[in-house]
């Protein structure tokens, strides 16, 4: 395990400074998309109903409603391509992965707004 | 063949620099110490015999322990003979991951696969099953079927695809890419995955 961690250290991306944010909170990722010598961003909104894996291997999983079909992608923490996270709203929820979302839509689907200090 | 012998240490996953994720495993290689050179003259071909990984003295046997004396190192738990190792080195010198391999390099793992126990065909030969319960069918979902014909052949040809025992055998993966060599720990970065459980024997050769 020491070795593991030691090869992930080198690989270390330089994404520590991403905003803490938890399940159920709704966040914007901006994606670099590279287009044959080209690049741009992309703009990911929506939930995040799931947070796993520890260290290099963490990631996290944002859902979004597009044009009423559900939309899930998943993100890795560590990944180079991640350009920026902004979290637009902190979502009050129960539990620490939300894959009751996905049988819901529209009223029913919406996060209690949580309270922050 | 050049090679190395290594313990894998278990898998990871790196972001290449053009932003791609990468599976890779980490395999402690070496340093390996070389118990016999093994010349055209007295053998009839040439060949390094490497040791690799600590066993304690009770547990090696008094022949082992002499071959292991006369390198002038401590009982080793894994020896392989590399045929054709254009490494000039002799007996009691030691081989680490930077001497034999590069970055880059394109290798073959060798190792012993997971045992997986007696398996029927469905999961060992992947054949697809009966299918339906209905027609007819009961109690054989997962069965092979017909295995060969009536009154000719009359026999079971060899090596027809049966259940058995699944895995626990020597495996050897061509053909993957040594993506990074940390040579201060010993470690190699393997892109991709390669036989057997955490922390068994791997032989990796070039």
């Amino acid at each position: 395990m020491d070795a593991i961690n030691y090869v992930n250290e080198q690989f270390k991306s330089g994404n520590e400074n991403l905003p803490e944010f938890r399940a159920g909170d709704t966040v914007s990722v901006s994606y670099k998309i590279i287009e044959g010598d080209k690049e741009r961003i992309q703009v990911f909104r929506g939930d995040v109903i799931q947070i796993k894996g520890t260290g290099s291997t963490k990631t996290f999983t944002v859902r979004k409603m597009s044009n009423g079909v559900g939309v899930e992608r998943i993100f890795p923490f560590s990944s180079p391509n991640i350009a920026d996270i902004k979290v637009t709203k902190f979502g009050k929820v129960r539990r620490s992965r939300l894959y009751y979302l996905r049988a819901l839509t529209g009223k029913k689907a919406r996060i209690k707004e949580r309270q922050r200090r | 063949m050049n090679g190395i012998i290594g313990k894998k240490v278990g898998m990871t996953s790196i972001f290449t620099e053009d932003g791609k994720n990468l599976a890779c495993t980490v395999v402690e290689a070496g340093p390996c110490v070389v118990t016999q050179v093994r010349n055209g003259d007295a053998d009839g071909y040439n060949a390094l015999q490497l040791a690799y990984g600590e066993a304690k003295v009770k547990n090696t046997s008094k022949p082992l322990k002499g071959h292991f004396d006369k390198a002038g190192t401590s009982p080793k738990r894994k020896v392989v003979e590399f045929r054709n190792c254009d490494l000039e080195k002799a007996l009691g010198d030691t081989i680490t991951a930077e001497e034999v391999f590069e970055e880059g390099d394109n290798v073959s793992v060798i190792g012993i696969s997971k045992g997986k126990g007696f398996q029927g065909v469905v999961k060992r030969h992947g054949f697809g099953g009966v299918g339906q319960a209905t027609h007819g069918q009961h109690n054989r979902l997962r069965a092979p079927g017909a295995i060969g014909a009536c009154s000719y052949p009359a026999k079971v040809v060899k090596g027809l695809k049966m259940a058995g025992q699944m895995g626990n055998k020597r495996v050897k993966v061509s053909n993957l890419k040594i993506v990074k060599i940390f040579p201060d720990k010993n470690l190699i970065l393997v892109k991709g995955a390669i036989p057997g459980h955490k922390g068994s024997f791997v032989v990796i050769e070039k």
